[in-house]
């Protein structure tokens, strides 16, 4: 069972409500953090140990002494990371996605294999709490090969949380791909409702089920609630608007610090979610 | 013509509430609003569309069923997972949001099934905002290529900017340290980092300046809702001193700011505001450091 933690928007509290999840819950659970461009769950966390390996992509070197410089792998080359001359190739590693094709167009197999590292991934274990993340090594563009390996982790007897990256793009795309259900996390503000319908709007493509985490709750506007009913998305929770929460946060506390009688709220929105899950699996 | 960026790393952190307002405070000025993945700055500015366009942008597969002899070979070739068979038919077909456009499957099909079109990833428009020219861009659900437009709407606010004989781009910049940041900040004459002095804030504004300094713009640095946490505002502050970025100020926390955003005003028109009053002084000491 994986459940997706997303928001469209940044700064809502994605965060803040995957921890408390797999905080709330006594069985065996895996938290992914794949906000590889700023992975924060880890600070939330007591980690103790962390194992960690290099992550890194295939990109093409070529072996001077095969090339002909006929320049039919720059022409193939969709991303602009070959440029061939009369006596040289460059690549530019940074613009390759490690498509292959190169290898594949190239007449006289001048390409060999060459591993190029694009960030970290982490791992650390405490109590029934398994814990990945991946850290994207800064200066790299591309973060969705960081994140397929992160989701390498993903255990099918476990409980598993996917912290997701903001946005509605190819890393929040990569990130909730294969979950079961998304919890869209959200604050009542206009660009809170018109980041969340961008994200509705993704994942009802990808045809995977969403619910709502309103955070700071409590002002007058309505329009995430008015949303919700009209697109038929239940509101799952809503979080109060509490300085002592921010507060606990910013220290790298959790809502439970000051608030202790959540958990059973967040641990009841659990058993809501996989039930849901296992009624529409079947 | 100087162009100012704002970023966070962190998203939430009031970014575009600030860019909105330093352009509520300026005259004859170009905004961009390049983050494009969740694009909000037109619910503050309220544009008025002078023209739009299409952002078409790469390519994507699409099998053609008629065609396919189903021998698996796209599958087989593809680094992306975007190749799907369905269980039942036995069908090939296309997952268009795993789909990255190389070409690989189209090139190799050994029956020619695959077509392999432009993607059509979104629109970008040109508008007139009170007091100046907003260029703006929305990205389709799930849609690639969000550095690239980035770089166009840049591109055509710094054009718009030498047409007016306007002073001043501002662009409000994606969260991240990633392709759309790089795209917003390669060749800018200076950065503004807004953070949040919480743990998770300072972590995201430390890889955010790794990333100005690699490509060495200069780097301003504020902090809003300062006091939710006093000590990490002052560490943030001498983390500032030590790497050499300019601090230029502190925003209290404030329910104004997200009043403002629902009565859709900039923070720096609501009366009464001390994170208005704090951003005004900001917008002047980097008005008076860069142009």
């Amino acid at each position: 069972m994986t459940i997706a933690v997303a928001s469209g928007k940044g700064g809502t509290g994605k965060t803040t409500v995957s921890v408390a999840m797999a905080l709330s819950t006594e069985r065996n659970v895996s938290l992914l953090d794949c906000d590889v461009e700023e992975p924060n769950a880890g600070l939330f966390l007591k980690l103790g140990q962390i194992k960690s390996e290099e992550v890194s992509v295939v990109v093409p070197s070529v072996i001077e002494d095969k090339c002909t410089h006929c320049g039919l792998c720059a022409d193939f080359c969709n991303f602009n990371a070959l440029a061939v001359t009369e006596n040289k190739v460059i690549v530019f590693e940074d613009l390759c996605h490690s498509c292959g094709g190169c290898f594949l167009v190239c007449p006289v197999d001048a390409f060999q294999e060459n591993n190029s590292v694009i960030g970290k991934l982490e791992i650390a274990e405490t109590g029934n709490l398994r814990f990945a993340r991946g850290i994207l090594d800064v200066g790299k563009a591309m973060s969705p090969p960081l994140i397929r390996a992160v989701k390498k982790h993903l255990s099918k007897d476990r409980l598993n949380i996917i912290d997701c990256p903001p946005g509605n793009s190819c890393p929040m795309t990569t990130a909730v791909k294969g979950s079961d259900y998304v919890i869209l996390v959200t604050e009542p503000t206009p660009f809170g409702l018109h980041d969340l319908t961008l994200a509705q709007e993704v994942l009802k493509e990808m045809d995977i089920p969403v619910g709502v985490v309103v955070n700071r709750h409590g002002n007058e506007f309505r329009g995430i609630e008015e949303f919700c009913e009209r697109e038929n998305i239940e509101i799952l929770m809503k979080i109060k608007e509490e300085r002592k929460i921010a507060e606990a946060c910013s220290r790298g506390g959790n809502i439970f610090d000051v608030r202790p009688e959540m958990k059973e709220v967040f641990n009841g929105v659990l058993g809501k979610i996989e039930s849901y899950a296992r009624d529409s699996k079947k | 013509m100087k162009e100012i960026v704002v970023i966070s790393g962190k998203g939430g952190t009031g970014k575009t509430s600030l860019s909105a307002s330093f352009a509520a405070l300026s005259d004859n000025f170009v905004i961009a609003d390049c983050d494009v993945d969740a694009a909000d700055l037109h619910l503050v500015l309220k544009p008025d569309k002078i023209d739009s366009h299409r952002f078409i942008s790469g390519n994507v597969a699409v099998i053609d069923k008629l065609r396919c002899e189903k021998c698996g070979k796209c599958l087989e070739l593809c680094k992306f997972d975007a190749i799907k068979v369905d269980p039942y038919s036995m069908e090939y077909s296309v997952d268009s949001s795993s789909c990255e456009g190389c070409g690989v499957c189209a090139r190799f099909c050994p029956f020619d099934a695959i077509d392999f079109p432009e993607r059509d990833c979104g629109e970008w428009y040109l508008s007139s905002v009170k007091g100046g020219k907003m260029v703006h861009a929305r990205l389709n659900a799930g849609a690639e290529n969000s550095g690239k437009l980035v770089s166009l709407v840049r591109k055509v606010a710094r054009k718009e900017a030498q047409k007016m004989g306007s002073e001043i781009v501002i662009v409000d910049g994606p969260p991240g340290i990633s392709c759309p940041v790089i795209a917003s900040v390669t060749g800018a004459d200076a950065v503004l980092a807004v953070t949040e002095p919480t743990i998770s804030g300072e972590s995201d504004l430390i890889r955010v300046a790794d990333l100005v300094r690699h490509f060495k713009i200069p780097l301003f640095i504020c902090v809003n809702k300062w006091d939710i946490n006093q000590e990490k505002s002052m560490a943030i502050e001498s983390y500032s001193a030590k790497t050499g970025a300019f601090f230029c100020g502190k925003i209290p926390y404030d329910k104004k700011v997200v009043e403002a955003q629902i009565k859709g005003l900039t923070v720096v028109e609501m009366r009464d505001s001390y994170a208005g009053e704090e951003i005004k002084k900001i917008w002047e000491i980097l008005c008076r450091q860069i142009l």
